[in-house]
Order: structure tokens, then sequence, then C-alpha cells
């Protein structure tokens, strides 16, 4: 007997070859008559109830001008198995399991939508879920939030009286049709809103102040990241009215105390002296730092801080937590909770005095190489008796070697944020897709 | 008995899926979209059910429901809060202040119907 292929299932491709009759406005009994079936039979097949051999399936797919492929396969096993996770996570709504297979055969536009809705809702739960103790304390955070939940509750609802009205008016179909799609797109508004906000895209002033640090890298970012004022007779003096300003008593101080760091540093290095010797090439800051009695951490800090640098700068404490970011293009600075445990930074904070070079590919849509310098500084602020305090910073700088020379270890802004699926170093799964790209050196 | 209920709801399509499927339940659906006229709308219409969004535009849903709760003639009408997940102190807030139930969003249609018939045949 010649092999042949085995039967569709009844399900679903019943209701496709209705769905494709239909849609060329032919009658039931011609098309039965062309593939040589009886209507009855014909019928009984377009309903599901009897399977169709592949024979009879293929002299269809003749008439209904379409490949066998598409009338059996049509929404592919995977849509189903969505639709029926969609399903189970949809406590007491009790959808028809058993007409599954008929929806997605009907319906399989819609059902793709609510699919994907499903997956976008999941993700969007977890996020949820993780940021929930943020909200009454970050208020653009708690607005987007509400946003996103809006908009699914108005998809939940909406695709569940489309999947479950039977008689729905078409007038009424037509509008939830259009709801959906609105509410979709909405979705993914939010969604791109979100993880743009978590990603540190939109600047700590527009977006709301949560955090005094914030508050005052707000006021840096705003500033363009330069102090020339400092140069000036006048200037701290100016600087320090203007942080007066900020919005929270800790922030103030937090700046203020910044400003007069600053302003010492300025007056060991200023910026005339730092440019000429950056003219000149002379840009290793444990060099100036030994030039001008500064320690290499306040040089960064100088270079960082130039009118015009493109240097970006990270400062953390002996516990990794982050006490200075200075973005730059292309390598994002987690705004919220811990940074990637394979940044140079933390390797530094765990030697003092060990200065680290490193160049590394923050994850990202436009993939750059940074050089990186890092080092761990220690103080003894109540002498030998007590605590020993540590500092490491990390100066970021734009990688001018070609690519492919010397080892590039891949690195992300935040466990929760970044896409490198198989990251050795990953603490918590993430919110984005994977990018399936393991973390390591390349 | 057809149960009058008032819905307060400022994002239009979840207003439009609620007022579908309670009619379809056999319910009298009237809609606002925002706070500002809702105490009179409720006075004026003495419904068996408010169905009430936490955060709207004018007049909170919390505030609504502090007033309506200090008038005797609306104290004890049944007031079901929707919430987001994340609008905790909220909800805790409206919960002292005396709502009757809390409907979370996203929520279920078949909840939406149990909980509707549920306080208005009580």
């Amino acid at each position: 007997m010649p092999n042949s292929p085995p039967s569709s299932p009844a399900s679903l491709t019943g209701s496709l070859i209705r769905e494709r009759r239909l849609a060329l406005g032919l009658r039931q009994g011609d098309v039965a008559q062309a593939v040589g079936i009886s209507a009855s039979y014909l019928n009984l097949i377009e309903h599901n109830r009897r399977r169709v051999g592949a024979e009879v399936l293929e002299r269809l797919a003749g008439v209904l001008g379409t490949e066998t492929a598409i009338l059996s396969e049509g929404a592919g096993g995977a849509l189903i198995d969505d639709l029926r996770a969609a399903a189970s996570t949809a406590p007491g709504e009790k959808p028809e399991l058993d007409r599954i297979e008929d929806f997605a055969g009907r319906f399989p536009g819609w059902a793709a939508v609510l699919a994907a809705q499903h997956h976008r809702a999941a993700q969007l739960e977890r996020a949820v879920g993780a940021l929930n103790d943020r909200l009454t304390h970050d208020p653009h955070l708690s607005a987007s939030l509400h946003e996103v939940l809006s908009a699914l509750a108005s998809v939940r609802s909406t695709a569940a009286i489309l999947a479950d009205t039977e008689d729905i008016e078409p007038d009424w179909r037509e509008r939830f049709h259009q709801n959906l799609h609105q509410d979709s797109e909405r979705l993914a508004a939010g969604a791109e809103a979100l993880v743009a906000y978590l990603d540190g895209s939109d600047t700590a002033v527009d977006t709301g102040l949560a955090a005094p640090q914030e508050e005052v890298e707000g006021w840096l970012a705003a500033r363009g990241w330069q102090l020339a004022e400092l140069e000036q007779p006048e200037g701290l003096a100016q600087l320090l009215t203007e942080v007066a300003g900020l919005a929270s008593a800790a922030a103030r101080s937090l700046a203020a105390d910044f400003l007069r760091q600053a302003a010492a540093e300025a007056q060991n290095l200023p910026d005339a002296a730092l440019r000429a010797a950056l003219a000149r090439g002379e840009d290793d800051p444990a060099v100036l730092a030994r030039d001008t009695g500064l320690s290499v951490l306040a040089v960064m800090r100088r270079i960082a801080l130039l009118p015009g640098s493109v240097a970006g700068l990270v400062i953390c404490d002996a516990s990794g937590t982050l006490l200075f970011r200075k973005p730059v293009d292309g390598f994002a600075l987690p705004r919220f909770g811990a940074a990637c445990p394979l940044w140079p930074l933390f390797a530094a904070l765990a030697r003092p005095m060990t200065p680290l070079v490193a160049r590394v590919e923050p994850a990202g849509r436009a993939a750059r190489v940074f050089r990186t310098l890092s080092i761990c500084e220690t103080r003894l602020p109540q002498g030998f008796a007590g605590p020993e305090l540590r500092e490491a910073a990390m100066l970021i700088l734009p990688d001018d070697a070609p690519r492919g020379v010397g080892p590039v270890l891949a690195i992300g802004s935040s466990c929760r944020i970044c896409p490198r699926g198989r990251c050795p170093a990953r603490r918590e799964p993430s919110i984005l897709a994977e990018a399936g790209t393991a973390a390591g050196v390349q | 008995m057809t149960a009058r209920v008032l819905l307060i709801e400022d994002e239009p399509n979840i207003s439009e899926a609620i007022r579908f499927i309670l009619s379809r339940d056999g319910c009298d659906v009237t809609a606002l979209a925002d706070g500002t006229g809702a105490l009179d709308a409720v006075r004026a219409a003495m419904p068996d059910l408010v169905i009430l969004d936490l955060m709207l535009p004018g007049l909170s849903g919390l505030e609504i429901l502090i007033q309506l709760r200090a008038d005797p003639t609306t104290q004890s009408l049944p007031v079901m809060m929707l919430t987001a997940k994340g609008q905790g102190r909220d909800r805790e807030a409206a919960e002292r202040a005396g709502a009757s139930h809390f409907m979370t969003k996203p929520f279920s249609n078949d909840d939406m119907r149990a909980a509707v018939r549920a306080l208005t045949q009580g």
C-alpha cells in the first residue's frame, strides 16, 4: 500500500475549508460536486464532524484554489498552545476549550492577536509584580503602569466578549474589533515607554524623580554635566545657590557636598590645564593624579565633568551601590537596583588600587564598544580604629580600536532589563526578550 | 427585576465592555466618564449598584465613595470599586471608607458578572 499523507484533524481543517469557500462566494453543493463528494458530507466536514482524508483534502484545495497545507495546518500548534495557555490563566472565565481550534480556524488573525496579548500580558504582569513596591515612590512609573493595566483590562474583557458571544451583533463586533486594535496599540506603546523608562532613556527631570541622587544627577544632566562656574571666584557660591532650589533637603545636601568636592578638585586641576594635558595625549588618570596630587578617582571625575567631555563615569561604594552615574550614549546605567555584576567596576572594587583596563560591549540595539578604566580607592576616615571605606570608579571612554582586536567583555545594564539570555552572571529573569547572546568575553 | 447600575469609568473601552456584558446579563447600565457630576448622578438615579473607578478625572473614586458614605441617603448603597494592581494604598483607603467590593483590573468578565449579581440580588 503506497504511503499516503495522514488524514487531517477534523476540527480546524473543516472551519478553514468553510471559511475559504465562503470567502470565494462558492456554494457548498457546487464545491461538493466538483470534489466528488455529497453536499451533506462536505457539510459534516465543514462543521468539523468528519475527518477529511488526504485525497479529498487535495481535491478540495484544488477547487478552492489553495494549498492543502494551508487548509490542514492553518493556525499552527503553537498558536493553539498559546490560546490554551491564555485560557488557563483566565480564572473563572471558562472559555470553550473544546472549540479552541474552531475559534483559531475561523478567526486566525484575532486568535494570533489574543495569543500575542497573552504573552505580552504575562510579561507585563511580571514587570508589575516586580515593580509594585516602587509605585508609591515614583509617580511616573505609577502612571505608566496604570496606563498599561487599563489597556490590558480592556483587551482582556473585549477579547473575552468576542470569543464568548456567539450571537454578537455585527455593529458591536466591529466596534469591539476596533477597540481591541486601539488597545493593542496602546499596550504596545505603554510597554515600550516602560522599558525606555527602566532603561534610563528618559531624563530624570522629565520623568519624575524618585531619589535624592537622581535629583542631583537630573540637575547635572540639565547642565550638560559641566560646572565651568567653579573656575570663577564666586562660582561655588553661585552653584550652591542654584542647588538650594532642588526639591528635597537630601538632594540639596548631596549636591552641596558634591559641589564642594568638585570645587576643591578643580583648583588642583583646572579645566584649562586638564584640557591642555589631554590635547598632549596625557590622558592617563594615574599619571595626571601623580602630577596634580589628586587621587586617581578625583582625576576621573575631573575628566568626566570637563565641559564637552564625552566620557561617562560610574562610582560605587563597597556595597556596590552606585553613588554617581554620568551616562554615555550606548551604555545604559540602571536607575534602580543593582548593576550588571560583570562591569569591570566591580572587579576593581575587589582589588583596591589595582588599575583595570577593559573593553566592554553593553547590550543594546546598536552594539558599541567602550574602553573602561577602573580603580578602587580606600579611606580610613576614623584612622586604624575605624572601618575601611572603599570607593570604586569606572571611567567610560569611546573605543577607537578596530573591532576584532583584543577581548571585549559582553556586559549589560541590570539583569531585569538585560536581553542577554544565557548570561552566566544572571541574577533574575529579564523582562525583555532574550537576544540569545551569552555574556562573557567574546 | 432589572438591576440598575451606574458605571463611573473614564476609560471608554473598558466602560463599553462592562456596559455590554452587564446589559447582556439583564442590567440597565448608565455610564459616566468622570467624577465631576458623579455625586449628583448617583443621588438623582439612586441605582442598585455603583461601579466606581478609583482613578478618575475631576473627583477621584475615593472622594466620591467618602461623600456617598457620609450622606444618609446613599450610605448603604452598594459600591464596587475598580482598582488596578499596584494601587494597594488607595485600595486600603477605599476599604476603610466602606467600599462594598473590589474588582482588580484586568478582571475576568465572569467575575464581574458574578460580583454584580451578588451585589444587586443581596
